[in-house]
């Protein structure tokens, strides 16, 4: 039941600051579902989150349900989600309820320069962060660096640069099999 | 039932938008058409706008305000849990098997494969809002000048952010975003 409520706020926290949608979460889902609760391991979340691309659906919500099926079950699965929407659902409710045109608001504009500026940085911090368990050999760089330039520079899905990782993941393995 | 509708719309859109929130668009831009007393196509278009300035996942956020556009605060409740449902109901059965299998060889190996895959779409996203932010490419094409390529405001701001993100480890992350929240603001880094 303590845990339960734990995961629910851990999630809540992070659907309050993620700004700029799925990939902006990862920071925040690694503070409180690694760093702060020691609930899953670094890998676990990258795991997770790649796999997410592959699935329909909010890329969020995957992510949540997979992480809280590993946390406690089916049920910290739903717990899980239900934390990531909780605070969305609030503030969108109020903003379209009160404020037709928030994102006018001079403020508001101003304000979103900075946190784009502050959303990259926390990026290229967790990019630091998973090098150090995803970078392990001269294969994986390349990988690395074949999907962000296929992203970056194609209009294919995500869907085949984590397919076809898997299947190169997956011939090295079968191959060094061979050799021993 | 229009709460039945919407969730039945939503569902659908849950089903096949692959690839996170703004994959959601084409399905709600062809909502609006088919059924025009629900949300115009301008409509959608605030709906960007807002979902993108204000926190939690772009496709909750989409469908939260659409719902309630339709039909107030059960319709909010509707869109969004049927958006969600059929993530919920497909994650949980992957996350099933992935603990049946989790000790296979094969998917280890593929896992091995799929990092890095993932840290270069990470970072994808990440050059994506460094291009927003930063990147001042029409502004520099027309005055051909090296100081314009970049936003300087901004990339001070990062680097600051940066720094002191190294130096207070312990800090949570929201706070440096407060902080640029702040920066932005008092400096009228938008120009607003």
């Amino acid at each position: 039941m303590r845990k339960g409520v734990a995961l629910f706020l851990s999630c809540a926290r992070v659907g309050a600051l993620t700004f700029g949608g799925g990939y902006a979460m990862l920071p925040f889902l690694h503070k409180e579902l690694v760093s702060r609760h020691g609930w899953l391991k670094e890998e676990d979340l990258v795991d997770y989150f790649a796999l997410s691309q592959c699935l329909p659906g909010p890329i969020a919500i995957n992510t949540a349900t997979l992480c809280g099926n590993k946390v406690m079950g089916v049920g910290g699965g739903l717990i899980a989600s239900a934390g990531i929407i909780f605070p969305a659902l609030c503030i969108i409710i109020v903003i379209a309820a009160l404020l037709g045109h928030y994102q006018d608001i001079p403020a508001v504009k101003n304000a979103f320069v900075g946190i784009r500026a502050g959303v990259m940085v926390l990026i290229l911090k967790a990019l630091i962060q998973l090098s150090r368990s995803s970078l392990k050999n001269a294969v994986s760089i390349l990988i690395c660096v074949a999907s962000f330039a296929l992203t970056v520079f194609t209009n294919a899905s995500p869907v085949l640069f984590v397919v076809g990782a898997a299947v190169v993941g997956m011939a090295l393995s079968l191959r060094k099999k061979a050799r021993e | 039932m229009i709460y039945l509708s919407l969730f039945y719309e939503f569902a659908k859109i849950g089903l096949f938008a692959m690839g996170g929130g703004l994959a959601t668009l084409p399905f709600l831009y062809n909502l609006s058409e088919r059924i025009p007393a629900w949300f115009s196509s301008e409509q959608v278009t605030d709906m960007i706008a807002i979902s993108e300035s204000t926190p939690g996942p772009i496709a909750i956020n989409m469908a939260t305000y659409a719902g309630f556009t339709v039909a107030g605060i059960p319709g909010a409740l509707f869109a969004t849990l049927g958006v969600t449902a059929p993530s919920i109901l497909i994650a949980t059965l992957i996350a099933r098997i992935l603990t049946q299998f989790k000790e296979n060889r094969l998917v280890t190996a593929a896992f091995d494969g799929i990092r890095p895959a993932a840290m270069g779409l990470i970072a994808a996203a990440g050059w994506a809002v460094f291009q927003v932010t930063l990147l001042q490419l029409p502004l520099y094409t027309q005055t051909g000048r090296l100081a314009d390529l970049v936003y300087i405001p901004a990339l001070l701001l990062a680097a600051a952010l940066f720094t002191l993100s190294v130096v207070f480890k312990k800090l949570h992350p929201a706070v440096w975003l407060a902080l640029a929240a702040l920066v932005g603001i008092v400096f009228r880094m938008g120009g607003a």
